[in-house]
């Protein structure tokens, strides 16, 4: 099992690899001269000389790449040209709310999936099921964005003044704020360290902070912003993971054991959750994993709906304002993100079944 | 002993029709007949050829220009609602069944013209993305050894990102634009066609008819093209007619962000995001796109559900 962990753990460095050489090289893809792609037009030569000796692009290409990996090792993505300000602090205020959307979405798709799924397929062949699964294959062609659209005028126009309005915008209504939890309960850290950037970070998870902190009306408050956008990003994972878990536990309910187990008088809901479901899960969990790269786009495409200020958002703008190590380390973060979850849920699947373990 | 005679019976005239006995059926028309039994490939024709045909008969369909601005030759305003007369709009208004939008433009009109346009984003990125897909991985699949780990370590890079993120990017370098990012797609789309198209060769090379054209003296580049590649193409077809599906909508996508086609262009992502500010207060201008975005790729995946099921050989035995 270990050995397997860490030769698949291997696998994985060619493609992150690969990841670093293809965003390098977009940067330099760029046409034209780099100076005035990311300065402007108007930018004398002398700043643009500086600009060159400062960004290494005097130095031949394979030095260049060299340097670039040593910076991202130590997680120096750069200044950002639009900010004046490291890369690497506009992650640190960005990524959580991204991660927050994703995460909610990544509950709501798995649970309501799979429970739909089950539904689906115990009623096999019926006018629920049929209407179910038609009802998927909408979901799996609606665009995200567009969905995000309509739930906001209809949870944010249409329901305005109802107990059921949900706020189409924003992270938190105007006058809330969050608090970070380490000022609360009043630590004290020296800024720039490592310490205080993680504990930034993890504060910027409003909703988490205003769980630890127990401040339960931003929690609340943080909680009902994020309910549309969750459930847009969740829609068409949902669909997808409801699918296969109702061909998938359709096989299942098919083998012989499923047989056998009913023959022996097992009552037909034990023998879903008991024999059938676990061994159904397994195709689901992979899905899964595979609808992480859905959630990362969704949340690209939602947060410019739901006016969140995210990283989707964020490399968005900068594509537009030509800020391109903004363009660059997002690309590469959101790769490794991706990478890393299919690695998880790759391990995670050796784990659960054994018939794919090595021996 | 009758019933079970007739139920023979009945099962070789079964047989009969499905071809196996008397003359060789050619395979697209055993499909074609099975394509049709299939609610999931009713449909899906049903819609596509719905939009086909709004995309051919566009100029007919369409009561105004695309791009013709109204204001001055009728009396409207900009982002007018919907004027349906038969729904109790006032006869002396000008129809416009889908409003008017931000350019004081028929929105119907447009809808109908971006079907020609959307049609084609699907069917181009598909082209693109299943002639280099297809070529790189039956060569991977046919030639192993380190030509197979090269390219296919290639692919897995592409397939690290997530599709639309790396669009994005490659659009970032590009600039903006429809072929820009008709290119961008069909790059992210690639990865797919290249690892069915290895799979399948795989599993056709191995056959005897292969080696049977070996031992004739055929050479690896005509037994690759003549033979393996015609017979491992059937999975390929279904993963090509869903991926125009992924195509429009990741077009749509794009546009919707800015990055695609550019106004003023009828193309319903485009016509998604420039308007999607004026949300509530003219929500017809965001709805009508993006339902004809739905009906869209709907058509297409159930198209390729039901080519899925009625290529399968163990589903229609």
């Amino acid at each position: 099992m270990l050995g397997y962990a860490i030769k698949r753990l291997l696998s994985a460095i060619p493609v992150l690899f690969g990841i670093l050489v293809v965003t390098f090289s977009l940067a330099r893809l760029i046409p034209g001269d780099p100076c005035k792609a990311m300065l402007g037009d108007k930018v004398s030569d002398a700043t643009c000389a500086e600009f060159v000796r400062n960004f290494g692009l005097d130095q031949p290409i394979p030095v260049q790449f060299l340097y670039y990996l040593r910076d991202i090792a130590q997680g120096n993505f750069g200044n950002s040209i639009r900010f004046s300000r490291p890369v690497t602090q506009i992650i640190i205020e960005r990524l959580p709310m991204t991660m927050e959307l994703a995460i909610l979405a990544l509950i709501v798709a798995a649970v309501a999936g799979i429970s739909i799924g089950i539904f689906a397929a115990r009623r096999h062949n019926t006018a629920a099921d049929v209407g179910t699964m038609a009802l998927a294959n909408v979901g799996i062609a609606m665009p995200i964005f567009w969905l995000g659209l309509m739930m906001a005028y209809v949870f944010g126009v249409m329901l305005k003044g109802t107990p059921l309005w949900l706020p189409p915008s924003g992270r938190l209504t105007a006058g809330l704020s969050s608090v970070p939890f380490y000022q609360v309960w009043g630590w004290e850290l020296t800024k720039g360290t490592f310490g205080a950037q993680f504990a930034e970070f993890i504060s910027n998870f409003y909703i988490f902070n205003a769980l630890i902190t127990q401040n339960w009306v931003v929690f609340t408050d943080a909680v009902r912003h994020m309910i549309l956008p969750a459930l847009a990003v969740a829609t068409i994972p949902m669909a997808v993971i409801a699918r296969m878990t109702r061909s998938s536990l359709l096989d299942v309910l098919g083998r012989d054991y499923v047989r056998t187990a009913r023959a022996k008088g097992v009552p037909d809901n034990k023998v879903v959750r008991r024999h059938a479901l676990g061994n159904a899960m397994l195709p689901v969990v992979t899905i899964l994993g595979l609808q992480m790269g859905a959630l990362l786009s969704g949340a690209v495409l939602t947060e410019t709906v739901f006016g969140l200020a995210g990283v989707g958002r964020m490399l968005v703008e900068a594509i537009f304002a030509r800020d391109y190590p903004i363009v660059q380390a997002f690309t590469v973060m959101i790769a490794t993100i991706y990478v890393v979850v299919n690695l998880i849920v790759d391990l995670s699947y050796t784990y659960l079944d054994p018939r794919v373990r090595p021996q | 002993m009758t019933s079970l005679n007739i139920a023979s019976a009945q099962a070789a005239a079964n047989v009969m029709e499905d071809g196996l006995l008397g003359d060789p059926v050619p395979l697209w028309k055993q499909t074609l007949k099975r394509l049709l039994r299939k609610r999931s490939g009713q449909v899906g024709m049903f819609l596509i050829g719905f939009m086909v045909l709004v995309a051919i008969f566009a100029p007919l369909i369409a009561p105004y220009d695309p791009n013709q601005v109204l204001i001055g030759i009728e009396d409207v305003k900009r982002r007018d609602p919907p004027c349906v007369h038969m729904l109790g709009c006032d006869v002396s208004r000008p129809q416009h069944i889908m409003g008017i939008d931000g350019n004081s433009r028929d929105v119907f009109s447009r809808l109908v013209y971006g079907a020609q346009i959307s049609l084609m984003i699907g069917v181009v990125t598909v082209t693109i993305a299943l002639i280099v897909g297809v070529f790189l991985g039956a060569i991977a699949g046919y030639f192993g050894g380190w030509t197979d780990n090269l390219i296919m370590r290639c692919m897995d890079v592409i397939l690290g990102f997530p599709a639309l993120l790396l669009a994005i990017a490659i659009v970032a370098v590009l600039g903006p634009g429809i072929v820009n990012a008709l290119l961008a797609i069909s790059v992210v789309s690639v990865p797919g066609y290249a690892r069915v198209t290895r799979a399948s060769v795989l599993s056709v090379k191995s056959q005897d008819f292969v080696a049977a054209s070996r031992v004739l003296g055929g050479s690896k580049w005509r037994i690759l093209f003549t033979r393996v590649l015609p017979n491992a193409l059937t999975p390929i077809v279904v993963l090509a007619t869903m991926g125009v599906a992924g195509g429009i909508l990741e077009a749509a996508g794009l546009s919707f962000l800015g990055l695609g086609a550019q106004p003023p262009t009828p193309e319903w992502g485009t016509m998604l995001g420039t308007e999607k500010d004026q949300m509530f207060s003219s929500p017809h201008l965001v709805f009508f796109p993006g339902i004809a975005i739905v009906i869209t790729v709907l058509g297409f995946n159930l198209l390729g559900d039901g080519l899925r099921d009625a290529l399968d050989p163990r589903l229609n035995s």
